[in-house]
């Protein structure tokens, strides 16, 4: 409740920062975005785990206490626009948009199946989408002409990009950094989720994309570095690319990809790949998923999307005999 | 006959749309000049949008745009709004189905001297390749007014494709396009020449030269592709064979799709006039001439469609 009042307030005064106790509820908001994030692709038994925790905490805050935008009504016309562009870590997506109550949860457990709207990447249909992506590269150019179309009509909404690290190996991304800033789009925000892994390997193997921030600003591009997984840094940053006149800002969220699960994290090997139920179980009860009890968070959680008690009794005893096994 | 360039005709209902429609905005990649764009650069500079020589991001933006509501036509040469932008265009604008219009200009053997590199000859095949995607291939300026202000009318993409230089004017007042409509320019019991873009011209010249030898032709301007008219196509089927006309490569053009849907509804002799290859430098004329594009190759295919017929 903290949090949708917050939503209130930070369209009066977004320079007083976040409270002790907004920043433990967004930080408990991420948490259960990446247990929810993790079902919804081990059920699935495809997606982009890795790149998908690598962002939650950049999304959380960006849904819970940035973002004008109303769930009820998408296509509100004043609302702030977000784009995936790093449209195949859509699992993250979906799960905060669900949470946010776009669509159902129990939808959640159609992801990448037969008539779901919930598509391997990001498809215009879904509530709260307003691109479709998967070809990497295009979401900075996407948001561009949203941004100018906002500035024929007069409109003051803000456009938020988000992109991989190893997506700015694209061509196209550099051709719209040099068109943002030569149209002094100060509505734009860009965030590039930094986790230095793409596809394959790191990034520094693949691509050297360093100096990054050099690269940007030489663009034209104000440019904030920041702890990609620090709610309060986050949030900061977003406040202060609100505030910046006249060109837009790039936000280079240090990240780690997989963050949260121990076998997942710096881990190229999970940037395509679903957990294993059984790794499932483990990254569960990293995450901080507790099932023991009537009253379990996490047991609602997987009630609402739709799983059936028998299947949440056979995930939780996975996770409770491994806790047994690692004490 | 007199004529006119195709793209000269977009500039000047571009502009009227511009008067006409707010919402009309214009992106163009540093060609707005040659595609005629500058005359509604000049008199709506705040909803034109100069992106340079950087086609993929000029692609993506017109998506954007359209996003928001703006009805964007996006206007550069046909090399440059097809084939280098081709995946911007397939996933932002024909997967999202978003309401961009495509106009390009210097399609296809007439851009002449530039050479291969600028010469258009697959942009038909790989508009067509897109589902949903409308491709219009005008006749002549007074139908090139009639499509580019249809387009803002409908919702969805457009592929519309031009020349550039001045060519047959066969509408001698503004023609009443409707898209996925063929026209019957001519009438004849022999055969059908089915024909877009400038080649609808040269099918009539070859038409006149037929009924001199007692050959009648129906001509027909099948201006858009994509949604075909696969009534005319099964109408031409009465004839008993078909030529097809197209200043483009031979695959997945006018002809291939021509004959896939005549192939679907009956069957008849085809023969089609296209390029077989790429061509090189030379004036549009020549071009024309040396790679099978002159009335008087489809006069030939013509002879051997009813030759075939008559087997």
């Amino acid at each position: 409740m903290t949090i949708v009042r917050r939503q209130a307030l930070l369209t009066n005064n977004l320079s007083n920062g976040l409270s002790k106790d907004e920043v433990v509820a967004l930080k408990r908001v991420a948490q259960r975005i990446r247990r929810n994030l993790l079902v919804t692709v081990a059920e699935a038994g495809s997606g982009h785990s890795g790149g998908s925790l690598s962002e939650t905490d950049i999304l959380t805050t960006l849904y819970y206490s940035i973002l004008t935008h109303d769930p009820q009504n998408p296509s509100l016309p004043s609302r702030d626009r977000f784009i995936l562009s790093k449209a195949h870590a859509c699992p993250a997506l979906y799960t905060v948009l669900a949470d946010r109550g776009y669509f159902p949860m129990s939808d959640l457990s159609s992801f990448r199946k037969i008539d779901s709207h919930l598509q391997g990447h990001t498809r215009i249909g879904t509530p709260g989408v307003e691109m479709s992506g998967g070809s990497l590269g295009m979401g900075l150019s996407f948001g561009i002409g949203i941004a100018l179309a906002a500035r024929v009509d007069s409109k003051n909404h803000n456009t938020y990009v988000l992109l991989g690290d190893g997506e700015c190996d694209e061509g196209q991304i550099w051709e719209a950094a040099m068109a943002a800033s030569h149209y002094k789009l100060d509505t734009i925000t860009a965030i590039v989720d930094r986790n230095g892994i793409q596809n394959d390997r790191f990034t520094s193997e693949v691509m050297e994309l360093e100096p990054l921030a050099q690269k940007w600003r030489a663009f034209g591009w104000r440019v904030l570095t920041v702890n990609g997984h620090s709610v309060p840094a986050l949030y900061k940053a977003f406040v202060q690319a609100k505030q910046t006149k006249g060109q837009p800002t790039v936000i280079i969220a240090k990240t780690i990809k997989g963050k949260g699960v121990s076998f997942m994290e710096n881990n190229p090997g999970f940037h395509g790949k679903a957990p294993s139920w059984g790794e499932l179980a483990i990254a569960l009860a990293e995450l901080g998923a507790k099932p023991e009890g009537k009253d379990s968070a996490w047991k609602a959680d997987m009630l609402t999307m739709g799983y059936s008690p028998e299947r949440i009794s056979s995930i939780s005893n996975a996770i409770v005999q491994m806790k047994v096994s690692q004490t | 006959m007199t004529t006119t360039a195709t793209r000269e005709s977009f500039g000047k209902a571009l502009l009227e749309l511009g008067h006409r429609n707010p919402d009309i905005v214009v992106v163009g990649g540093d060609l707005n000049i040659s595609t005629f764009a500058h005359l509604f650069a000049k008199e709506f500079p705040n909803r034109f949008f100069d992106l340079g020589p950087a086609e993929q991001n000029m692609m993506s933006i017109a998506a954007g745009l359209a996003a928001s509501g703006k009805i964007p036509f996006v206007s550069t040469f046909a090399v440059f709004g097809t084939a280098r932008p081709y995946d911007q265009i397939r996933v932002n604008i024909a997967q999202m189905k978003s309401n961009v219009k495509i106009v390009c200009t210097h399609a296809g053997l007439l851009t002449g001297e530039d050479g291969i590199s600028a010469q258009s000859i697959e942009d038909i095949a790989l508009m067509c390749a897109l589902p949903g995607f409308n491709v219009v291939v005008p006749s002549d300026g007074p139908e090139t007014e009639s499509v580019v202000k249809l387009a803002a009318e409908i919702s969805g993409p457009f592929y519309i494709r031009l020349s550039r230089p001045a060519t047959d004017v066969i509408h001698q007042t503004p023609t009443n396009f409707v898209l996925g409509k063929a026209e019957e320019l001519r009438s004849g019991s022999d055969l059908s020449i089915i024909a877009c873009g400038i080649m609808v011209s040269a099918s009539l010249k070859a038409a006149t030269e037929l009924a001199k030898e007692g050959i009648q032709a129906t001509v027909i301007n099948m201006s858009t592709l994509q949604p075909l008219d696969e009534k005319a196509v099964l109408s031409a089927l009465d004839t008993g064979a078909i030529v097809t006309a197209e200043e483009h490569y031979i695959h997945g053009g006018l002809g291939s799709l021509i004959a896939q849907s005549a192939a679907r509804q009956g069957a008849v002799p085809i023969e089609m006039v296209a390029t077989t290859r790429y061509a090189e430098s030379g004036k549009p004329d020549e071009l024309l001439t040396k790679y099978g594009l002159s009335s008087s190759d489809i006069v030939d295919a013509a002879k051997r469609v009813v030759g075939r017929k008559r087997d």
